[in-house]
Formats: structure tokens, sequence, C-alpha cells
């Protein structure tokens, strides 16, 4: 907290045209955040509670809802750990040292943000699709890639590459390496130097960017409905369970689903404040 | 043993495996996929290739992925700026709250707020009915739909890039404005204005590239009518359903053309933003402008 106070200078005079045009100010912000941001996420809960706690709950009595759960889970716990240990590697590589082509591969680590989840799962349709580059040859091989489980865990990983690699790239630039050199040079090994000296010093801006991948995991839905072919029960994660619950007008059973992924939304937020108040009163 | 050439020499390990696997990683996960694509798009003839991307119903999609982006990217870019401004210069109960709120929309599963904003802004929604009967609006399933979907995904790219531009922009040039007798509105048109410029920009354009490539959101408020209400990226899904691989590629490269460009747009912009804030330009005004040190407190 500490750290945003000497921003606001409270003790200044403040003539009361001036106030009035703060209020006025602040009130849009509230309204259009309230109508932007508030409105749907109340309906989604509004909606998922509508007929009582009972039925909400049995929703999730459904194999198919059952089986999405597993599959997200799935999903995540492959894509998380790999984009983790890519992105811990790609922010050494380029934090630690200077090298020639440097800013373009921060550029291309970024790509995946600035390309359309549709798109996403269309290049991996047209690498391992029926009619894609290597159709023939997984077919030939009895391989499923696309409409399978193997499809919509890369279209995943494809999605949210960037997200640590993203948030330890800037830290552990300002961070310097002073620190890792003296402990090499006092004959610490490079793992020792990793675990005892980096990641106590990236811990927050690590969990925070794991959490992130891990909201985006689970939530993606134009890149994993592209590749998943939605069979129920089977290539289904639960975004795309929202969607069928929704299209066959089981607003309730849509709704309870959607309002865990909401729910998962609210704890990413809320982890991530935690971590910037602890950034703030270390540095504040 | 990397060459001298390429990189400068340091005592730290773990350069050739880090940088390795990085470009490896992103080499077999990233480009080659991109690439699959380009190399399906070259096969196709150029009059196949015109054919797909300036049919009417593509010309009719990309006027609404453009024109949406660009009218919901404009809109965050006025109601974003009060937002970030209202966070930075003002104390008030909840602010903390507020600033945690902004990035719902990154954490929040596109479906989610896809079928939420459908029920709100529904006929028979808790908005769409008071829209419907105040001003005769029907939001949901008309091309205004596709826009309210756009504002809520652009919203954060807007007041995550001003806030910062903000919290940096000088006080004491305001205040020194104010002295000399400027009223509020060329205070802010000849120093707020110019300060938070090149991030209000570039917050823009990151909303516009992420709302032309917007799917999940969208599909569900915008009725998906063709010629009217369908995005592209819809129709590329459409396509691929209908086992027209050639027409789904023509159409993501185009999309993904966009988002080169776009890409190239935002770093032009930050390196405009670079070169006004940093660089030898008038430099007599420039010493005075230096900012102290950022962890220091103030009056330290």
């Amino acid at each position: 907290m500490a750290g945003a106070a000497p921003r606001f200078e409270k003790r200044r005079y403040v003539p009361p045209g001036v106030r009035a045009g703060r209020l006025a100010l602040i009130s849009v912000a509230i309204g259009f955040l309230a109508l932007l941001l508030l409105a749907p996420l109340g309906a989604v809960l509004g909606q998922a509670f509508a007929e009582g706690w009972s039925v909400f709950l049995e929703s999730f009595d459904n194999p198919d809802t059952l089986a999405a759960i597993k599959l997200t889970l799935l999903t995540a716990a492959i894509v998380v750990p790999v984009n983790t240990l890519f992105g811990i590697a790609a922010a050494w590589a380029i934090a630690k040292f200077e090298f020639k082509g440097k800013s373009l591969l921060i550029t291309l680590i970024d790509l995946p943000f600035a390309i359309s989840p549709v798109i996403a799962g269309l290049v991996f349709v047209m690498l391992f699709g029926a009619h894609g580059w290597w159709g023939q040859w997984l077919q030939d091989r009895d391989i499923q890639v696309i409409f399978a489980v193997p499809g919509i865990v890369l279209a995943t990983l494809f999605v949210t590459f960037p997200y640590v690699a993203r948030e330890l790239i800037p830290l552990m630039q300002q961070q310097g390496s002073e620190e890792e050199e003296a402990a090499i040079t006092l004959g610490a090994g490079a793992w020792t130097t990793f675990l005892r000296v980096t990641l106590p010093k990236i811990r927050w801006g690590l969990i925070y960017g794991v959490i992130l991948c891990n909201a985006r995991a689970m939530g993606e839905f134009g890149a994993v409905s592209v590749v998943s072919g939605h069979m129920r029960g089977l290539t289904t994660t639960l975004p795309l369970q929202v969607e069928i619950l929704y299209n066959e007008y089981l607003f309730v059973a849509a709704f309870a689903v959607a309002s865990v992924l909401a729910l998962l939304a609210i704890v990413t937020l809320v982890i991530k404040t935690l971590v910037e108040w602890r950034a703030d009163r270390r540095t504040g | 043993m990397a060459a001298a050439w390429f990189r400068q020499p340091s005592i730290l390990p773990g350069f050739g495996l880090t940088l390795g696997f990085t470009t490896f990683f992103l080499s077999a996960l990233v480009l080659l996929p991109l690439a699959a694509l380009v190399f399906k798009t070259t096969s196709l003839t150029w009059s196949e290739f015109l054919d797909v991307v300036l049919d009417e119903r593509a010309l009719a999609s990309y006027r609404l992925s453009f024109g949406a982006a660009f009218i919901a990217a404009a809109v965050n870019a006025f109601f974003g700026f009060i937002v970030a401004w209202s966070l930075v210069r003002y104390d008030f109960p909840g602010r903390r709250l507020v600033d945690a709120l902004i990035d719902l929309p990154f954490a929040l599963p596109t479906a989610v707020s896809g079928i939420a904003l459908a029920t709100v802004f529904s006929p028979t929604g808790w908005l769409g009915v008071r829209l419907q009967q105040l001003f005769g609006v029907q939001v949901a399933y008309t091309w205004l739909g596709v826009v309210v979907a756009l504002i809520l995904i652009g919203l954060p790219f807007v007041v995550r890039s001003v806030q910062p531009a903000l919290v940096e922009a000088q006080r004491d040039l305001e205040e020194a404005a104010e002295t000399l007798g400027a009223g509020p509105f060329t205070v802010f048109r000849r120093i707020i204005l110019p300060a938070v410029l090149p991030a209000l920009v570039t917050g823009f354009t990151m909303a516009f590239a992420r709302g032309v490539g917007e799917y999940g959101s969208v599909v569900f408020i915008s009725g998906n009518l063709p010629l009217k209400t369908e995005i592209t990226p819809l129709l590329i899904v459409i396509k691929l359903e209908q086992f027209d691989y050639n027409g789904a590629a023509a159409l993501g490269f185009m999309m993904l053309l966009v988002s080169f460009l776009m890409l190239f747009a935002i770093n032009l912009v930050q390196s405009w933003s670079r070169r006004r804030h940093s660089g030898p330009v008038d430099s007599g005004r420039r010493v005075e402008r230096r900012r102290r040190p950022r962890n220091q407190k103030a009056g330290a």
C-alpha cells in the first residue's frame, strides 16, 4: 500500500469545482466498469443459482461435464509445466545474456498474443489434419492428432506459450545478473545458482505467470474449438461444454459450469493482487 | 561454444542450453505450424485465393470485424483513459478492488464472457430490456453486440497501457501550466495528452488487434447471420466445418497478415514513444525533465 501513497497529495487544497470534476470522472469510470464487467459476472452467478443450490449441484452430475473437467485438468497439467519450463529457459537466455537477434526472438515469443485463437487452431489443422502437411503420414500410422486430445494440448500450448516468459523477461532484466555472477565466481554450480539465487528473486513473478498461464489454458475456447471436433465426453473441455449446454438451452447447467470458470478467473485475479502487494511492499 | 561475434562473453552458465531449448520450442510449436498455414495458402492459385478472400461473404465479415474492432477500440480509448486517470490520480474507496477488476477480461474465459454478455444484452436480458425500452436499440444478435463484446475484451489493453504513462507523467508541468493561467482543457490538450498519447495509441492498437481476431466472446452475442453479423474468425470456422480447407487457409492467411501488420504498427508506435521520451531532442529542456530514480521516495 505504502508504495502508492506519495502520488496522492491529499493535503492539497482542492477547489469545489475541481472536486466535482473528480467525482464526475470517478463515477463515469466506475459506472462504465460496472456495466461492462460486473453485470456479466453477476449474470453468470445469477443464472447458475437461478433455481437454487441443488439444481446448481445437479448440473455437475453429468458424465459429459465430468469428462470435460477431467480433460481440462489433464490439458492444464501438461501445458502449464511445459510452458513454465520454456518461460524460465527463455527468460534466462534473454535476460542474462547479450546476443544478436534478441529483439527478434522477443517479438517471436510474443507472436501468439497477436494471433487470433482461431488461427492458432487452424495452423495445427493445416499441419496434422487429414489434408495437412503430415496428415497422410499420420493416417497411415493410425495416429489421431486433430479431433483428439493431442491436438487440444498443442493448440493450448500455442495460445498460452508467451505467458510465463512475458512475466519473467522484464523482471529478470530489471534485476540484473550481479548476484548470479557472484555466486558462480564463489564456486556455486549452475543449478545451485539458479535454485538458491535466481529462483527466490523471481518467485512472485513466476507464480503470477504460471497462474495466468493456467487460467488461459483452462479457459481457452477458440483454438481448442477448432481442433477438438466437439466429441462429447471425449474431446470437449470445460469451455466447449459450456457452449454445448448453452446451445441446447440448458442455461442453468451452462452457467453452473461457466461459474466454475469464472471462479477460476477471480482466484487468478486475487493471486495477482496479492503478488503485486508483496512486490510493492518490498520495493516501496 | 557460442562464437564471440554472436554474443558478449559472460561467466554465467546455461546460454547454449536455454537458448537452444527456446529456439527449438519456438520453432516447433509456433513457427512450423504458421509455416504450414502459409505453405497451404501458397499451394492455391491466385484466382482460387482471390475467389475466397474477395468473396461477398468474406468482404462483409472484414467490414464487421474491422469496423466493430475499431469502434470498440475507440470507445475503450475514451473510457479506458478515464478509468486509468481515476485509478492513478484519485484515491477513492475500493480503488484497489477496481484496479484488480480491470484484468477480469484477461482472466475470464471468452466463452464465459460470451454467454454472460448474450444473456445480459438479449432482448429479455437485464440490460437488453432497458436499452430496448429507453432507446429502442437492440444490442444482442446485431453488430452492436459484436462491438460490446470487443469493448469488454479490449478494455484491459488500454487501461494497462495508459496507467504507467500517467504515473510517469510530469505533475509539476501540469501545475506550472495551471499557475500560468491555463484552464483544465488546455492543460489536458497541451500537457497531459501529448505525454500519454503514445501509450494511448499502443493500447488502442492492441485492443484493435485483439478485437479483430476475437472469437469466443463474440459468437454467442452476434447472432452469426451471414453477410450481417458474421465475423471473419467465425467464417474460418464455418469453412473448416465444411471441410473447405483451402478457403479456411486463405482467410487464415489474410488474418495472419493483419496480425503481422498490427505487430509492426505497435512496434513503430513504441519506438516513436521511446524516441520522444529519451533521445537528444531539444536537449536543453530534457535535462531538467529527468525524473528521480524509480524506487526513491518523494522528498527523499
